[in-house]
């Protein structure tokens, strides 16, 4: 095999794996937009919300604890002891559950049947309260992550695709353990949105909140399922990104990456979002490779992007998403 | 078989309520009506009269219209059930079929049922029983079931808004305008099943309806409601021989059938307002 190919073949495989890491986050956006019509800006934050709270936890680090020297000029910063990674999880998932009860109160309750360009606005608030109440709560610096999953060359993929192609391909083994974290994510969610009960009232309330209502579900209750679920998911998402680049501010931004998934794979479809990011995961990567000798670099930046565009100009819905039904 | 004629106890009991939407807009002004078991009532007027209104008001639909219910009592079954949440509404029996429809367009037909069955807690076996039993009476829905409700007609979505609302198995039906934009044929169908759900399931209903002629058939009794205020009510038999009503509302008079055109506002005015 040429080698040109082989590498090709490389950024593909790496494109792929970059992407189920972009699907994680279109993942959170696609919930809340079906269960609510809302585009949730807040999501990306939401990621580092609960990456955040996973460290603090994890190090045993005493929330609040800037603002409480501040104020009492005490020197607080750590509990003094680690907090194992299987208890920070679903304490981590708790305080995720304990957001959307809080969001639900105080921002969606007073939002029933309003325009879905206000509840949007009311999450770039939640968004910007968020980012600054997080850096309040667990400080600003960057922090590192791991949750004990494996990282660095998985020599498995080097080794066998040395032996049938003569040449080892680079593949990180956290981007594998990604892809199948979000493998199993996509059904679950997916067996649960179609076939449980309470799935079904979440599709019914993001087609009309008044009927669902008048069938007798709880609005409030199904809010706060879905965020419950998006934190959940953000937190996978968080747990991934911030592995990969450690937990700093900058992680909300990947928010920014994941509209052109979502341009792509259609707002309303789960395996949308997947066939969406691997798509631009892997477009991006191969577009970088063949056109960088030509124009030379920097095409990841703005790839994702063009191809949003494109999209937007000749199929809207994106490609999996729901068919806006008008009947005349 | 179920006692076809409404019976003499009072299911549903609205008392004097006023209806406010953002805090200003005085919708109702004083709307009283009794619902008796097991009959047919219907609510008749033009357009803004506050039909709607009031249906939303007793399922408490309005309070996500930013609407309230100020003054005055709804009394279900004895208790008030003024800003009760439409869930537990719907839970001791009271259900809402909205005007327009409002079917969950994405999700099929029979999907939209089982929502429907949302609240019930007697397990999948009984909710299956149900779902045959709304297939019964709308034969139309089953051969549609597998079909998104988004893609189907009008007629059958009214067939599947009215069987969603079956689903959970209610002692009442609020049902907001089903005529609207249906085919006179498909129309008469509709208040055919409506009727033989009463007669057959026991079920009330309270209708809302600008089809007097429709509605009256089909009616035990009837109120007809003007600018916030109920101006009329008697048994349906009374209001179709009423001269006012046959000419306001039925379009005729004494020398038959006559033109829009020629009643006169002021006279009704006078006659009925004063």
């Amino acid at each position: 095999m040429p080698d040109t190919l082989l590498f090709a073949l490389e950024a593909s495989l790496n494109g792929l794996t970059a992407g189920v890491m972009y699907a994680l986050v279109a993942l959170g956006f696609v919930l809340i937009f079906k269960a609510s019509g809302i585009f949730n800006f807040a999501q990306g934050v939401l990621a580092l919300f609960a990456a955040l709270t996973l460290v603090g936890f994890q190090s045993g680090q005493i929330p609040f604890s800037h603002l409480i020297n501040a104020m009492l000029g005490t020197r607080l910063h750590h509990f003094g002891w680690n907090m194992p990674t299987v208890l920070a999880i679903p304490a981590t998932v708790l305080v995720m559950i304990g957001l959307a009860i809080l969001v639900e109160r105080f921002i969606l309750k007073h939002l029933v049947n309003q325009e879905p360009i206000i509840l949007f606005m009311a999450t770039i608030g939640l968004a910007y309260f968020l980012e600054g109440f997080g850096d309040i709560m667990w400080g600003a610096e960057v922090k590192a992550l791991d949750v004990g999953l494996p990282k660095g060359m998985s020599s498995a993929v080097d080794e066998a695709t040395f032996a049938w192609f003569g040449y080892g391909f680079y593949i990180d083994r956290l981007e594998i353990w990604a892809a199948g974290i979000a493998a199993v994510l996509v059904a679950v969610l997916t067996v649960f949105s179609q076939y449980t009960k309470q799935g079904r009232a979440l599709r019914a309330v993001a087609d009309d909140h008044q009927a669902a209502l008048s069938v007798g579900i709880s609005l409030r209750f199904i809010w706060v399922l879905t965020w419950s679920i998006a934190g959940i998911v953000a937190l996978v998402a968080g747990i991934m990104w911030g592995s990969k680049s450690g937990v700093q501010f900058s992680l909300s931004l990947i928010a920014l990456k994941a509209l052109p998934v979502l341009i792509l794979g259609g707002f309303t479809s789960i395996p949308g979002a997947i066939v969406g990011g691997l798509i631009i995961g892997v477009g991006e990567k191969l577009f970088d490779f063949f056109m960088n000798p030509i124009i030379g670099g920097a095409t990841e930046n703005w790839f994702a992007y063009m191809l949003a565009l494109i999209f937007l100009l000749f199929r809207p819905q994106g490609l999996f998403g729901e068919r806006i039904i008008e009947r005349v | 078989m179920l006692d076809a004629s409404p019976t003499q106890t009072t299911l549903l009991e609205v008392n004097n309520i006023e209806v406010l939407y953002n805090h200003v807009i005085l919708a109702l002004k004083g709307v009283s009506l009794d619902v008796p078991k097991g009959g047919i009532t219907a609510i008749l007027g033009g357009n803004g009269a506050g039909k709607s209104t009031t249906l939303k008001a007793i399922s408490n639909l309005i309070h996500s219209e930013r609407g309230e219910v100020t003054k005055g009592s709804i009394l279900y079954e004895g208790r008030n059930v003024v800003g009760l949440d439409p869930a537990d509404l719907v839970k001791s029996g009271v259900v809402q079929v909205m005007e327009g429809r409002h079917c969950f367009e994405h999700l099929t037909v029979e999907e939209n049922l089982l929502t429907g069955a949302y609240t019930r807690t007697d397990g999948r076996g009984a909710v299956a029983a149900e779902l045959d039993l709304v297939y019964e009476y709308f034969p139309r829905l089953k051969e549609r079931r597998k079909s998104q409700a988004g893609y189907t007609s009008g007629g059958e979505q009214q067939m599947t808004a009215i069987g969603r609302a079956l689903m959970s198995r209610p002692s009442m039906i609020l049902l907001d305008e089903p005529s609207m934009g249906l085919a006179p044929q498909l129309v008469e169908q509709i208040f055919e099943i409506v009727s033989r759900l009463n007669r057959e399931q026991g079920v009330t209903f309270l209708l809302a309806e600008q089809n007097t002629n429709v509605a009256l058939r089909y009616a035990h009794t009837g109120f007809i409601m003007e600018n916030g205020r109920i101006v009329m009510e008697g048994n349906a038999q009374e209001l179709r021989e009423n001269p006012d009503v046959k000419e306001f509302y039925l379009g005729m008079s004494d020398k038959g059938r006559k033109s829009f055109r020629d009643v006169r506002s002021y006279r009704r005015r006078k006659r009925w307002l004063a």
